[in-house]
């Protein structure tokens, strides 16, 4: 996966600070509505609208709604419809039998182990990065910030290939981690860079100083503001950042391939093991896996979401 | 003295897996000179490289800015239900492994599958051809335009487009007129985002390719294909030309927005 | 909009635009020209790049262009059923063949001729880092603890069969003490730490520097070798001739231009492409052809019982030798 358009929308918006013309996208989080309080689409501001409008708007609707149903099914739908049905079509216990194959076990416990590791770095190293964007300043600070988004739009398989020739058999700082399992963590970690760093930025752009200043007067140290005051502020942002770092961890293909030699049981990820399977035109194993896949990606999304309006409420 | 530590730990983590990969790359690649790198991606299957990818990004951006911009409309200005659904589902293709997306379009265009063998018989090949790469592409970049542009056309509200409606003006001039001005700027951004995604996209091809050479290798594909092959020049070449395009689209990208003021 | 957004505006709608002429000039053969689909196992690509361009040179080969496919023999030979478009077909051994005849994709009649539809021939070797530091010279010495051995998986890759049966065959004395040459199999395959899914790939892995020894076609060695690889081989005393076949679809749209392809690839020039490349020739008097070693006592794959009886046996995934090995591993195989 290359681009993950909402955190690199909300990239924009810690590039351009608080004022936007209004021709500007405006920050996302991640549910994909703007930040802060949103109009209903098409209310208030309505003039009087003869009926003719309003029946050509119902119209209008139901070919749009028709016209865009038909694409996302033909091309998400139906599709991601048919990989779950591949894996269920001969039973429960096939399904599961498929899942369970020491290699394909393996890799998914691989996936899983290696992507909250990977996570869990992201929370604290993004937030580090993120503050140190925010409130500091160094020579060059420009540019760095500028560079945070090259994993987003960096191909996977170039990835892979730079950090192959870095960290690998022909590495010129010695260090090699081709085949080994922290190859495969050091790749996660290259293409999850951005997201919370993206998510974080946004937020403590426009945190209001006025109750740091305060708790500084009240007599608080910098450690207990930050704790008391900035972190609970920052923490919706910085689990949306971590839950998509986690997705993309789960689902990343390209940048793997090349660092960790699909070593199986060792440092084969999930999608790796599902992509030999497809070869060896076991569709029904791949499904399995898939689907799996699937299951741990929409249960985070559904997380997510509950984040984010917890974190709109709260906010 | 934390700002200071803070500061180098931040500098330290990003120069170690950010800056340091990126410099390398770029160091193998022109330690040579420059002949090498053009000789690499002049070759005939380079080339050919290239214009697959053109094509198959071309047409994925096309269809996915129709759809975009059409999608970004039915959110904003049009109510339904189901419209909390219609968002998540957009925002899925984001989450799925590009390997399952390819095993997805295999299940359903490949020969062996209903509507591929349907098409099969009518002489339409999907899968292991340029139009299931086309598929597998839209796929990826699906939301991006639509993300794009949606909060801007919410912002912009709808009176100057009702304004123009109860003035006797169709939809589609009202259209042209006034909404397409208004969100130029994003749909720009947008497109730009859904073309860099377009031409950087590897697992999702790689599935539904069939590894033609010359035929269905897209740059991306070349890169693996020519590492596997020893042949590290070449790959190394079509590697930093893609981190250059990328780099390119990150500049387009601020150059449609307000600089840091931060 | 800022001047600046109009620029970057402008050049997204150019690049558009190169993309979409891209198309009108067309991905094709022009009008005159025929394309022709190799699709082939992973060893033979270099082979196969220069012997086109060779064939290219001819007058038969003047308006013919190729788009190529390779990948592990087994693979390809499934993406060919499942519908990938191919008027060439060359695998890493029979049965893959075999396959795409019972599909109806190709005539019975592919190995009627003089070399029964073979094209080329090797032998497995036994590839070690350059120097042999660990002295890994014969069969014996692959099952000795602590050493690794990189072979393909039997089941996606044409060149992991031929390294299963050379093994089996010299230590079962060909065929004559079945029960030694399994066992021998199950001590190999405990060796194994990683099995790619083609033959390229895992030379790939043993280069990278995984491994102790690698089992491999001779060609694959040779190649190694001319890419600078720090890569020895030793051919062992007792191995399996291997005999890779080649064919035409019956599917071709261009038959006619198919089987002068064919045909181009018996001839002298042909020949001596894949020599240099590593490949004993099948045709007679190709020079260099006689600059490979013959081992004592090759033998091939009639002698262990054909095709159909060894994949019977050895390589059913529902129920075999190597799917037993395998399974203990924790392979995955084939359902």
């Amino acid at each position: 996966m290359g681009f993950q358009s909402k955190a690199s929308l909300a990239a924009m918006d810690a590039a351009a600070a608080v004022s936007q013309s209004r021709t500007v996208p405006q920050p996302l989080l991640p549910s994909g509505h703007a930040a802060g309080p949103s109009p209903a689409p098409g209310s208030g501001q309505r003039l009087w609208t003869p009926r003719s409008l309003v029946g050509g708007t119902r119209r209008g609707t139901l070919v749009g709604l028709g016209a865009a149903t038909i694409y996302l099914s033909l091309i998400v739908l139906i599709p991601l419809a048919a990989v779950v049905w591949r894996s269920t079509e001969q039973g429960p216990a096939y399904f599961w039998q498929a899942v369970r194959t020491p290699d394909a076990w393996a890799a998914l416990q691989l996936t899983v182990t290696a992507s909250i590791i990977v996570a869990s770095i992201n929370l604290v190293m993004g937030t580090v990065v993120a503050w140190v964007l925010v409130r500091d300043d160094f020579y060059g600070k420009r540019l760095v910030n500028a560079l945070i988004d090259l994993p987003f739009a960096l191909p996977t398989i170039v990835a892979g290939l730079v950090l192959l020739a870095l960290y690998g058999p022909e590495s010129p700082i010695g260090i090699d981690l081709a085949y080994t399992r922290a190859g495969v963590v050091a790749a996660l970690l290259f293409v999850t860079l951005p997201f919370v760093v993206r998510t974080v930025q946004p937020v403590l752009l426009e945190l209001d100083k006025e109750m740091e200043e305060a708790a500084a007067s009240l007599g608080a140290g910098p450690g207990l503001t930050f704790r008391r005051i900035i972190l609970p502020n920052l923490f919706p942002a910085m689990i949306s950042g971590t839950a998509l770092a986690f997705t993309r961890s789960m689902a990343e293909f390209g940048s793997t391939v090349l660092i960790s030699g699909n070593l199986p049981f060792k440092t084969q990820v999930a999608s790796v093991q599902i992509f030999g399977q497809i070869e060896s035109d076991n569709t029904a194993g791949a499904a399995a896996v898939s689907t799996v896949l699937l299951l741990v990606a929409l249960g985070t999304l559904l997380i997510l979401d509950v984040v984010q309006r917890w974190g709109t409420r709260h906010g | 003295m934390a700002k200071y530590g803070l500061r180098t730990v931040a500098l330290v983590y990003l120069f170690f897996l950010l800056v340091l990969p990126v410099a390398l790359i770029v160091w193998r690649t022109f330690e040579d000179g420059l002949a090498p790198f053009i000789e690499a991606l002049t070759s005939p299957s380079a080339l050919h490289a290239f214009k697959v990818t053109l094509i198959v990004a071309a047409c994925a951006v096309v269809a996915n800015t129709i759809f975009g911009v059409g999608v970004a409309v039915l959110l904003v200005r049009h109510e339904f239900p189901g419209k909390r659904l219609l968002n998540a589902l957009i925002d899925l293709s984001l989450a799925v492994s590009p390997v399952v997306i390819g095993l997805a379009l295999i299940l359903v265009y490949g020969r062996f599958a209903p509507i591929g063998g349907w098409l099969e018989s009518l002489g339409i090949q999907i899968i292991f051809s340029i139009p299931g790469m086309v598929l597998a592409t839209i796929f990826v970049s699906l939301p991006l335009v639509v993300r794009a542009v949606a909060p801007v056309l919410e912002e912009l509200g709808d009176e100057q487009e009702q304004a123009s409606l109860t003035l006797g003006a169709n939809r589609w001039v009202t259209f042209r007129r006034i909404t397409l001005p208004g969100i130029r700027a994003a749909l720009t951004y947008g497109v730009i985002l859904c073309l860099a995604r377009a031409l950087g996209e590897y697992g999702a091809v790689a599935v539904v390719s069939g590894r033609l050479v010359d035929e269905t290798q897209t740059i991306t594909l070349f890169v693996e294909e020519r590492f596997q092959n020893f042949d590290q020049q070449a790959a190394f070449a079509a590697a930093t030309a893609l981190a250059i395009i990328a780099v390119v689209t990150l500049l387009l990208t601020r150059l449609i927005t307000p600089k840091d003021t931060s | 909009m800022k001047r600046r957004g109009r620029f970057a505006a402008a050049l997204t709608a150019v690049v558009l635009s190169a993309a979409l002429s891209a198309c009108g000039s067309g991905l094709g053969a022009g009008s005159d020209k025929v394309k022709l689909s190799l699709v082939a196992y992973s060893t033979p690509q270099a082979a196969y790049e220069q012997i086109i361009a060779a064939y290219q040179d001819t007058p038969d080969g003047k308006n013919v262009e190729f788009s190529k496919s390779f990948g592990g023999s087994g693979d390809q030979s499934r993406a060919v059923e499942s519908g990938l478009k191919a008027d060439v077909v060359a695998f890493s051994l029979e049965p893959d063949m075999t396959r795409l005849v019972k599909a109806g994709l190709v005539g019975g009649d592919w190995n009627a001729g003089p070399t029964k539809g073979m094209i080329t021939d090797s032998v497995v070797v036994i590839g070690t880092r350059k120097g042999n530091p660990k002295n890994l010279k014969d069969w014996q010495d692959l099952i000795q603890p602590g050493v690794q051995v990189i072979t393909p998986n039997p089941f996606t890759s044409g060149g992991a069969r031929w390294n299963v049966l050379a093994g089996y065959g010299a230590e079962s004395n060909q065929n004559k003490d079945g029960a030694a040459g399994v066992d021998y199999l199950k001590r190999l395959f405990e060796n194994v730490p990683v099995q790619d899914d083609s033959a390229r790939k895992s030379l790939q892995t043993f280069t990278s520097g995984k491994g102790d020894a690698i089992l491999a076609y001779e060609n694959e060695a040779i190649f190694a070798q001319q890419n600078k690889q720090p890569v020895d081989y030793t051919v062992p005393d007792s191995t399996i001739l291997i005999e890779n076949p080649v064919a035409v679809t019956k599917n071709s749209e261009h038959p006619a231009e198919a089987a002068a392809f064919l045909k181009f690839l018996h001839s002298p020039e042909a020949q001596k492409i894949f020599v240099e490349n590593g490949y004993r020739p099948v045709e007679k008097g190709v020079p260099g052809g006689d600059q490979f070693p013959s081992p004592a006592k090759v033998f091939t794959i009639s002698d262990l019982g054909g095709w159909t009886a060894v994949n019977k046996e050895f390589f059913d995934p529902t129920g075999s030798i190597m799917a037993e090995i395998e399974r203990a591993n924790g392979v995955s195989v084939q359902s």
